[in-house]
């Protein structure tokens, strides 16, 4: 069975107002035309999950779409600042956000924690840190096997997770290579699953390499095909990390104005990605491309 | 190397070159975002061609062939001898004990080595909402010792207080007495723009071991919020070499991304 569907579709049929949306990908893989397409809807109050919420976040808080934001850190890499979230933290301009704060491995935990249906995950973390101070949900607990106390993290179950792959076959079995992040336990953790692709490839690709499938099709919902869907975050061995507009961000995301005027000309000015991507234009992808690096192929035998 | 240097030296080469010689010998060091990222490249040239690198986003035993603009840059992965899952990164790799040298930033630091990556001023309306945890408060308590760059050292990064405690040091997390305690010993490596300071055991105190050229004992004294210990066997730091220098300019951060 087919799940794949437009990713207008998929935003209209699983994001609803309210709802808490994982969007995952750790500076690889982030989904960056499903959270345009977000805006576009027009989604509000939306709970946003994601361990480093880049600049994705500062575009779908500029836009009004989200009303907390669960993360673990607040900036852009080594690019810099979001300031479009400093805005809103230190001088809850124009209005506050609410913030509830983890580590990076908390966040991963109360990943594994959601996926598993575990009601808490132990972590070594937080003995005389204020991070539990800052966020009561970060609770200590006896060890039921030794004498001392372990700090563990609450699971977390978004109502819905999108996350970006390279490959999947229409049925929603999808292949990721490189950095792969928290994308399988985000997709777990989550009620409904939504996976974008580069490319839908034959079903006969996928069964090739079977190890590389990250992500079963059991637990994906819908599939969008979105070539270039991830920029200006990258996909290893499709194009490259947009580093340039990584750098400019800091200079649109600082002055408000700037920002949604930039939001306005890029997002709710396309109507689809694939505007976007006319926008930008064919040669700019020149300087993105990368060079073939193949793996070289595995033997999987088969009984004779 | 005796090289003839071009251009005044800036005081993040300075840090980056003495950083990355005290990486000498090191097996596994995991780097963190920014200087860190910039100065394992450099050590990996020059001090250490066998450092073993790891990055948070679960690359092992990176082989980049370019700079790297980040901890999950895609040069970082071509290459690499494993990429694992952030679940294995930090839950075996890290908290398993795997890993030799934490490799960190921070915005301040206490006597005692806790770092503060998160909020200058008020918790609820901060003055500086800084990136917060990230990996770093599961870096200190499970790496076997941490190294931390400051490119400002002054009161406010070097405060008798912190304003928040991201990443405890052994003392705090004792003091605090719950969780899980720490393997490691903590800091033991502080690279700023005025010396180098260092502590040996778990609980032990910074104490300043070397000043940069042209810098004070008194100088450091008076940007320190506390009162600094000495070494007894004090040291001018020998300063960036011209093969340092090059490497840093002209073959690493050609897009000046890190030496801005």
């Amino acid at each position: 069975m087919s799940k794949v569907v437009s990713m207008a579709e998929a935003i209209e049929t699983y994001v609803e107002d309210g709802m808490t949306v994982c969007l995952e990908g750790f500076s690889h893989l982030i989904s960056f035309a499903a959270a345009h397409e977000i805006i576009r809807q027009q989604r509000r109050n939306l709970t946003l999950c994601r361990m480093t919420p880049d600049i994705v976040s500062d575009q779908l808080v500029a836009a009004g779409c989200v009303s907390k934001l669960v993360a673990s850190f607040f900036a852009s890499g080594s690019a810099g600042s979001l300031h479009e979230l400093r805005r809103r933290i230190e001088r809850h301009d124009p209005v506050p956000l609410e913030v509830e704060e983890y580590s990076h491995y908390g966040m991963v935990c109360r990943y594994q924690a959601g996926a598993a249906g575990l009601p808490f995950f132990p972590l070594r973390s937080y003995a005389g840190s204020d991070l539990p101070r800052l966020n009561p949900r970060i609770r200590l607990v006896e060890d039921p096997y030794g004498e001392g106390t372990v700090y563990v993290v609450p699971p977390l179950n978004p109502d819905v997770t999108i996350v970006h792959a390279q490959r999947a076959d229409r049925h929603g079995n999808v292949q990721i290579w490189g950095i792969s992040g928290v994308q399988q336990e985000a997709v777990y953790a989550a009620g409904k699953a939504i996976v974008v692709v580069e490319e839908i490839v034959d079903d006969e690709i996928v069964r090739s390499d079977p190890n590389r499938t990250l992500i079963p099709s059991h637990a994906v919902d819908a599939v969008v095909v979105c070539p270039r869907g991830a920029h200006p975050s990258y996909v290893q061995g499709y194009y490259d990390r947009d580093c340039a507009f990584y750098r400019r961000w800091t200079a649109i995301s600082k002055d408000s104005g700037l920002l949604q005027a930039w939001l306005k000309e890029w997002v709710h000015g396309t109507a689809n990605h694939e505007e976007y991507l006319d926008k930008l234009g064919g040669d700019y992808w020149d300087d993105l491309a990368v060079a073939p690096r193949f793996s070289e192929p595995v033997d999987y035998g088969s009984r004779k | 190397m005796t090289t003839a240097r071009v251009g005044a030296i800036s005081a993040t080469e300075v840090i980056v070159s003495v950083a990355a010689r005290e990486l000498a010998g090191k097996g596994r060091v995991f780097a963190g975002v920014g200087l860190p990222t910039l100065a394992v490249d450099l050590a990996k040239r020059t001090s250490n061609p066998d450092v073993e690198l790891i990055y948070e986003s679960g690359v092992c035993g990176a082989h980049p062939g370019a700079m790297a603009e980040g901890i999950a840059d895609s040069v970082v992965v071509s290459g690499a001898e494993s990429v694992v899952s952030m679940s294995a990164l930090f839950g075996y790799v890290l908290q398993g004990g795997n890993v030799d040298v934490g490799f960190l930033g921070a915005a301040q630091i206490d006597r005692y080595g806790s770092l503060n990556t998160s909020i200058i001023g008020d918790w609820d309306k901060p003055t500086v909402r800084l990136p917060g945890a990230g990996g770093a408060v599961e870096i200190m308590p499970n790496a076997g010792e941490i190294f931390v760059v400051m490119r400002r050292h002054d009161p406010s990064a070097f405060p008798a207080e912190l304003d928040f405690c991201t990443s405890p040091s052994p003392v705090r997390a004792r003091a605090a007495g719950d969780g899980i305690m720490p393997r490691g010993r903590g800091v033991t490596k502080v690279f700023t723009n005025l010396g180098v300071l260092s502590r040996q055991g778990p609980f032990d105190e910074l104490e300043l071991v070397s000043v940069h050229e042209g810098v004070t004992v008194d100088d450091v004294r008076a940007q320190t919020g506390w009162e600094l210990k000495v070494a007894d066997d004090l040291t001018v730091t020998a300063p960036p070499t011209g093969e340092e220098i090059h490497l840093l300019r002209d073959v690493i951060d050609k897009v000046r991304f890190y030496l801005r």
